[in-house]
């Protein structure tokens, strides 16, 4: 079955970022979000695992540490259907530009290496649509690792692996499993030509390169502004920002 | 006589290898089947005969009980959600119910199972592949009993019993005028689903329109040719027919 390989037909367009934790993929989201609200487009921003309809049973599921590898990656997959449904679609459906922080990516990568078979995990999102620009932002694991445990106090369970049993400590579990999703998102560079950003370039110098690729991907976007984007450029012009 | 476990696509890979001791049956059929009439009965006359069994039903996981109420009540669903949030109670239920059952020896009497995915979600949408693949993870069961009913007698058996619900007559696809012309023209498509699943899946198709002890007669025989007879009850039977007084 096709992976979500066709381009999509809604006037809007789809932009998504990956990478393992400690990448910076959601610093680099929120500063094109700013960029773009600041050249009057309206965006849409939607993240990973955040739906209402499983926020509850996700968290309790994984308090009470009974998810199993196979639940895991289901319950991740029914939050995703659901924001497609009510976060993702009507948005490109209205020609606005939808930001995604983590996407089905996220799952090929961490539910494989919870044990999920890789082409059962890709069938199950068949339904998801195809991206009009996938950032993977690469990273040494020992950057990415440096990065979170020396911002972060507490990794959480999850997080490091720890179900899976890795390792007792916390944080070398945290870093066998994310250098374990690091390799998964290197074979899918190639299989999705996911647009690899370097990630140990200074934040700006990456910020530049991922508002160069949008650009291009943007070319022959008709720019739906609405009123809240138009008072957005208004802001930013006032302290002249281009 | 352990088995090994077969899947219907690529399984629980991540599972240490294990071997299945007892046995899994399934009741599918339609609302208002008397499924669980029938599975009442069964329970109690396998138990009698001196076998454990373990009852599973649809969406009755203690994981996802809550969110499918929670989406139910709001009809708030889409097509993908819908079946996805059933194959995640059934894989909880699987794992942390049917498989350490059949792994100890128990029957499993499992009231709808992955069918009941399939003909909903292929009523929902074209491609009947996806559903199959989400699901590639489920046993293979031993037995799979479908209590064919047809509308005439569905429908008032599905209103005596509390009357037709949003999601029992499809409303979600539009599939009528009315809540009754919706449900009639969505039963009618699980029928027909079902029928075709029957004849690709092998299932023991019984006349749900008979008696309910005529009914529970069929089902006990096909069960019969699965669980034969408990080692117990075979030794016992020996024992007496040797003539020595059984011991304490």
């Amino acid at each position: 079955m096709p992976i979500f390989d066709k381009k999509h037909d809604y006037p809007g367009k789809l932009i998504i970022v990956e990478g393992i934790d400690g990448s910076g993929k959601s610093t680099q989201i929120a500063l094109l979000r700013k960029w773009l609200e600041s050249q009057g487009f309206s965006v849409f921003f939607t993240e990973w695992n955040s739906s209402e309809l499983v926020k509850e049973t996700t968290k309790e599921g994984k308090k009470k540490n009974i998810l199993t590898p196979t639940t895991f990656s289901l319950l991740h997959a029914t939050d995703f259907a659901d924001r497609l449904n009510y976060q993702i679609v009507p948005p490109l459906k209205a020609g606005m530009i939808v930001l995604a922080d983590r996407y089905a990516y996220t799952a090929f990568a961490r539910d494989v290496v919870r044990g999920v078979h890789p082409q059962w995990v890709r069938n199950l999102y068949s339904f998801a649509i195809k991206p009009d620009i996938s950032f993977y932002f690469d990273v040494p694991i020992n950057i990415a690792c440096d990065r979170i445990l020396s911002n972060r106090t507490q990794i959480k369970f999850h997080e490091a692996g720890m179900d899976l049993g890795f390792s007792a400590d916390i944080k070398d579990s945290f870093r066998i499993f994310q250098s374990k999703i690091l390799e998964e998102y290197k074979k899918m560079a190639d299989e999705f030509s996911l647009t690899t950003i370097d990630a140990t370039f200074e934040i700006h110098e990456q910020q530049e390169i991922v508002r160069d690729a949008v650009k291009e991907a943007l070319k022959g976007y008709s720019k739906k502004r609405t009123i809240y984007a138009k008072r957005a450029k208004v802001f930013w012009r006032r302290f002249s920002v281009s | 006589m352990p088995n090994e476990p077969k899947y219907f696509g690529e399984g629980l890979a991540y599972l240490k290898p294990f071997s299945v001791k007892g046995k899994l049956i399934v009741i599918e059929g339609t609302d208002g089947a008397g499924r669980s009439t029938q599975i009442a009965l069964l329970k109690n006359w396998l138990e009698v005969r001196g076998y454990a069994v373990v009852e599973t039903g649809w969406a009755r996981s203690t994981l996802m009980h809550k969110s499918i109420e929670l989406a139910k009540s709001g009809n708030i669903m889409d097509r993908m959600t819908f079946s996805l949030l059933y194959a995640t109670d059934f894989a909880d239920r699987l794992e942390n119910q049917i498989i350490p059952a059949l792994k100890s020896g128990h029957i499993v009497v499992a009231d709808r199972y992955v069918y009941t995915a399939f003909v909903r979600d292929v009523v929902r949408k074209e491609d009947p592949q996806w559903i199959r693949n989400v699901f590639g993870f489920a046993l293979v069961p031993d037995l799979v009993l479908y209590l064919k009913i047809d509308m005439d007698t569905l429908i008032p058996r599905a209103i005596e019993s509390g009357g037709i619900n949003y999601w029992e007559a499809g409303m979600d696809i539009h599939m009528g005028q009315d809540l009754f012309d919706s449900f009639v023209n969505y039963q009618s498509r699980l029928i027909s689903e079902y029928d075709t699943l029957a004849k690709e899946f092998n299932f023991e198709v019984i006349d749900g329109t008979k008696m309910v002890d005529e009914i529970q007669e069929k089902i006990r025989e096909k069960v019969k040719e699965i669980v034969g007879k408990p080692k117990a009850a075979v030794k016992l039977k020996e024992m007496s027919e040797t003539k020595e007084e059984p011991k304490k």
